[in-house]
């Protein structure tokens, strides 16, 4: 089926089998690699995208529910020469090891962080909780968090 | 601590900007013209016989290009590697499929479909129609040493690999003498690994070469072994490790589906790729831990050890994997700790079951190790009702005592085991910690101070027979412009080395970090090299780009001495400038000196042109980091459930190159250590069928399930190695299992609780106090 979807501020459209997920749609049919497939089953968040601003796990979404629909993902959080406040956060604490959960990682704080500016660390610990990284221990993860917060609001 | 401006400064990895805006390449990542895409039949029997094999509906599947069983697999394919081979290990034949119509863990890999899409490759895998006839299936590693257990392996005509004994003294003595024996029974259940990124391989065979990519720690052993495996010469291969998304052991491993995808971009004449599901990755990629270890320790009435016996029975799965044995014969050699144990006798039993095999996950038999030993002088300190700080501190091997044998076997190069013990104690206020718990106890609330005390062993060598020993790769190229490029031989995969090694030739050349690209895992573009695992990258890997640096600056001292018309022990320099010592007005630049180095008519005479130097740096003997984990829970006995307060580690691995990435090594090691004390553990039913096989039954931590950490170092540099650093990818998985356990333990202490099972479950918890509510 024909799948016409805004994604990353940009109309894109493809042929896709009905059944296919979003996260196929993204990395399969246009190139967009950065979110990452790891459970296919929405255990693990490394998939986590915006769809219509709400943060979902692409891999549990059909390509058919985006369609028509805005579509935002982990290559639209960076512009040319600038990073976004949360993924500066992350290389200044050394949040990131192998970087595989790390693009869902970066989406779900950039949504927690538009939602609530200053989360303490239990809503951090919390909002994070859908997205496993086996690296890190996830203690840096938080600093960044935090420091990103703070940048935030500046 | 700061040894130069560049070296053991808190430098930002320079990995992270591909990372974090998703621009990184891995596996999955690859995409060509032409691709084809595999699925894997495995077997849903822990033991059977093949009957047949009918590929007919599939084949006729659409978009079906190939599909292959044993039969293709005997016709086209040499043997897996085994290893590595210790004494009379008995082990089978591996091939990427299964060839001899038996299989031997649900997982086994019975048929390989080849689609035009992944989807139309799993949706016929399920159209092949393989016939079995169940077999009898052991489970249990003891059940499988009773006689009259079904054998996995008839032509080995046993279930045992092999057995292998360490010690020394005379510990029925030492038993016979001693005052007290404590003993336990030890399970340590097997573990998932758990990459976030599962394995993949993509291969093409273009050109008359074969390159293949995967998600390996070890691109060189998967190139030298894929050649007796594809049958192809060496030469016509080149294996990548694009950007891997974590190992921890489970790609230290030559697999069935590297030798498979490769032999198929060969038959086929096609890019051919395979991405594995995680459901996959949890049954056909390797497990870790699987141990069942007696423990008996005697010592005398003041707390003195007198003897250690181990019985140690490893359950080794279905086969031997490239390093299987070699995980619990780890334990053997380090089962001893940080203690003067005169008297040791460790038995370590390999044995075959029905399961995934085992073989390397972070720690590598030092957790099990570890654990025995720190679990067993709790039991002694409870005996004896001394504090078991007491009882650690009275067995410390001194500091005097280095370079230190082991009755095992291990020679341990430097250590003070105190010192780290001490700092770990006045860090948390150990007194103060004891009393509030007293205070607590009397108010129905159970406190639990943990205390592991760990030396482990890193700098391990490759496969014995495959590439060698203990050795590492590294070419340090200046360019004719004076920036530099470094090749490593090892095999990064989220530890940062593109950051520190290019930290090492700062440190070493005096330019700046930014001048130094490091790269790695492409065996077209890099020496011989060994790999990434055991905690060998920085100690090994990161001392041959040391030494290669230090060469480097040799020839270009030699190169200004003869531009300076200066004798080259004249030439003093501070890695921008070479400068004749007391004539500062003759100098000439580092990049002018790299500049001339590619002239040959500028050199001296007989000097070869270029600024490029390998070095394989072959360590002197291996390097044994320590420390002391102190964790502090409260355990609520109404719901069993355990909750961190306070967790702090002082581990000592050596000079540190760069704290932030240190810091990431032990964070990330200490969840994955008390994610086996109370949340990890694989459960098979008494089929062989894994209940474990999901991330919703599999519990990984999350963010919410883990504590801050308060990390301190103390710092012994190595004798053995240029840098005197001593590896620190596996010791907060080593120390955090039996702290949090310990702890556990000692909040249940007014119950009588002695042992629990891991992981430590609320249930298990709650259970044992209701079996011990008379103590209440």
């Amino acid at each position: 089926m024909l799948i016409k979807a805004r994604i990353n501020d940009e109309w894109r459209e493809a042929d896709v089998w009905p059944g296919a997920s979003l996260l196929f749609f993204l990395r399969e049919t246009l190139g967009l690699v950065g979110s990452k497939n790891a459970c296919e089953q929405g255990e693990c968040g490394s998939c986590s995208v915006w769809l219509d601003g709400e943060l979902v796990c692409s891999c549990l979404v059909l390509a058919a529910q985006a369609h028509g629909h805005e579509v935002r993902t982990v290559e639209a959080l960076a512009t040319d020469d600038r990073l976004h406040p949360v993924q500066e956060a992350f290389i200044q604490t050394g949040a990131v090891q192998c970087g595989f959960c790390t693009p869902g990682l970066i989406v779900a704080v950039a949504d927690l962080l538009e939602h609530d500016p200053r989360p303490s660390e239990t809503i951090i610990r919390e909002a994070l909780a859908g997205n496993l990284c086996r690296c890190t221990g996830y203690a840096k993860i938080i600093d960044a968090v935090k420091i990103a917060a703070g940048r935030m609001q500046k | 601590m700061v040894i130069s401006h560049a070296l053991g400064a808190r430098i930002k990895r320079r990995e992270d900007p591909r990372l974090i805006t998703g621009r990184a390449i891995y596996v999955d990542d690859l995409n060509f013209a032409g691709m084809v895409h595999v699925a894997i039949v495995r077997s849903p029997h822990a033991h059977a016989t093949i009957r047949s094999i009918d590929t007919t509906a599939a084949r006729r599947a659409p978009g079906v290009v190939a599909v292959w069983t044993g039969e293709d697999v005997k016709a086209r394919c040499g043997p897996l590697p085994v290893g590595p081979r210790i004494k009379e290990m008995k082990a089978p034949k591996r091939f990427p499929l299964v060839i001899d119509g038996v299989v031997r863990h649900v997982g086994d890999p019975v048929a390989a479909v080849v689609a035009t899409t992944m989807d139309a490759a799993r949706d016929a895998s399920d159209l092949v129609e393989v016939d079995y006839e169940p077999l009898p299936s052991v489970q249990d590693p003891e059940a499988a040493l009773e006689p009259g257990a079904p054998i996995l392996h008839q032509d080995l005509g046993t279930n045992v690999c092999f057995r292998m004994t360490y010690g020394g003294g005379n510990v029925e003595e030492a038993f016979a003498g001693a005052d007290v024996v404590v003993k336990t029974r030890i399970v340590q259940q097997r573990l998932i690994p758990a990459a976030m990124e599962t394995r993949g391989v993509v291969a093409q065979y273009k050109g008359g070469e074969l390159t293949v990519w995967t998600s390996t720690q070890i691109p060189h052993v998967v190139k030298t072994t894929l050649a007796e495996t594809v049958r192809l010469p060496e030469h016509e291969i080149h294996v990548i490790a694009p950007e891997v998304g974590g190992g921890f052991g489970s790609k230290l491993d030559v697999y069935g589906e590297e030798g498979l995808v490769a032999a198929l971009a060969l038959a086929l004449g096609r890019p051919v790729k395979w991405i594995e599901s995680r459901r996959e990755n949890f049954i056909a990629t390797i497990h870790g831990r699987g141990q069942i270890d007696y423990v008996e320790l005697a010592a005398h009435h003041d707390g003195t050890v007198a003897g250690l016996r181990v019985r140690a029975i490893a359950d080794l799965g279905a086969y031997s994997q490239l390093l299987t044995p070699g995980v619990p014969t780890n334990t053997g050699l380090m089962c001893c700790g940080c203690y003067r144990i005169p008297n040791a006798h460790a038995e370590v039993i390999g044995v075959f079951t029905n399961r995934t095999p085992t073989d390397a996950y972070r720690g590598a038999g030092r957790p099990e190790a570890t654990f025995l030993i720190e679990r067993a002088m709790d039991l002694l300190a409870a005996e004896l009702k001394m504090d078991p700080v007491e009882v650690r501190r009275k067995n410390f091997i001194p500091p005097a005592a280095f370079p230190y044998k082991t009755p095992t076997g291990a020679v341990y190069d430097s250590g003070n085991y105190e010192r780290a013990l001490d700092k770990a104690l006045e860090r948390a206020d150990y007194r103060a910690l004891r009393d509030e718990q007293a205070k607590l106890r009397k108010q129905g609330r159970y406190l639990g101070i943990g205390i592991a005390t760990y030396v482990e062993i890193t700098g391990l060598g490759a496969v014995a027979g495959l590439s060698g020993g203990n050795w590492e790769s590294a070419t340090v190229r200046v360019e004719p412009t004076g920036k530099v490029t470094v090749l490593t031989g090892t095999s990064p995969h989220g530890q940062g080395e593109e950051t520190t090694f290019a930290q090492i030739v700062s440190d070493r050349l005096g330019v700046p970090v930014e001048d130094v690209v490091v790269l790695h895992g492409d065996t077209r573009a890099v020496p011989h090299g060994v790999g990434t695992f055991g905690s060998r990258t920085t100690p090994v890997g990161g001392s041959a780009v040391y030494v290669a640096a230090e060469k480097v600056k040799d020839k270009a001292v030699q190169i200004a001495a003869h531009l300076l018309e200066a004798a080259p022990a004249d030439i003093s320099t501070d890695g921008a400038r070479f400068t004749v010592r007391g004539s500062p007005e003759r100098s000439v630049e580092f990049k002018d000196v790299a500049r001339m180095a590619y002239k040959a008519y500028k050199l001296p005479a007989g000097m070869e042109p270029g600024l490029d130097v390998t070095h394989f740096f072959v360590p002197k003997e291996r390097v044994f980091p320590f420390g002391t984990h102190l964790c502090v829970v409260e355990v609520d006995p109404d719901t069993g459930e355990v909750t961190f307060r306070r967790y702090i580690a002082v581990d000592d691995c050596g000079n540190i190159l760069n704290p932030l990435l240190v810091a990431g090594q032990i964070h990330g090691g200490i969840v994955q250590g008390l994610a086996q004390a109370i949340y990890e553990g694989v459960t098979y039913d008494d089929e062989g069928q894994l209940l474990t096989g999901t991330f919703a039954e599999y519990v990984v931590p999350q963010a919410t399930d883990v504590p801050a950490f308060e990390l301190d170092h103390t710092v012994t540099p190595s004798p053995h190695n240029p840098l005197g650093a001593k590896g620190v990818g596996e010791a907060g998985t080593i120390g955090a299992t039996p702290a949090v356990v310990n702890a556990i333990l000692d909040a249940l202490a007014p119950f009588g609780v002695k042992d629990l099972q891991m992981p430590i479950t609320p249930r298990r918890v709650w259970e044992a106090l209701e079996g011990n509510s008379a103590s209440r």
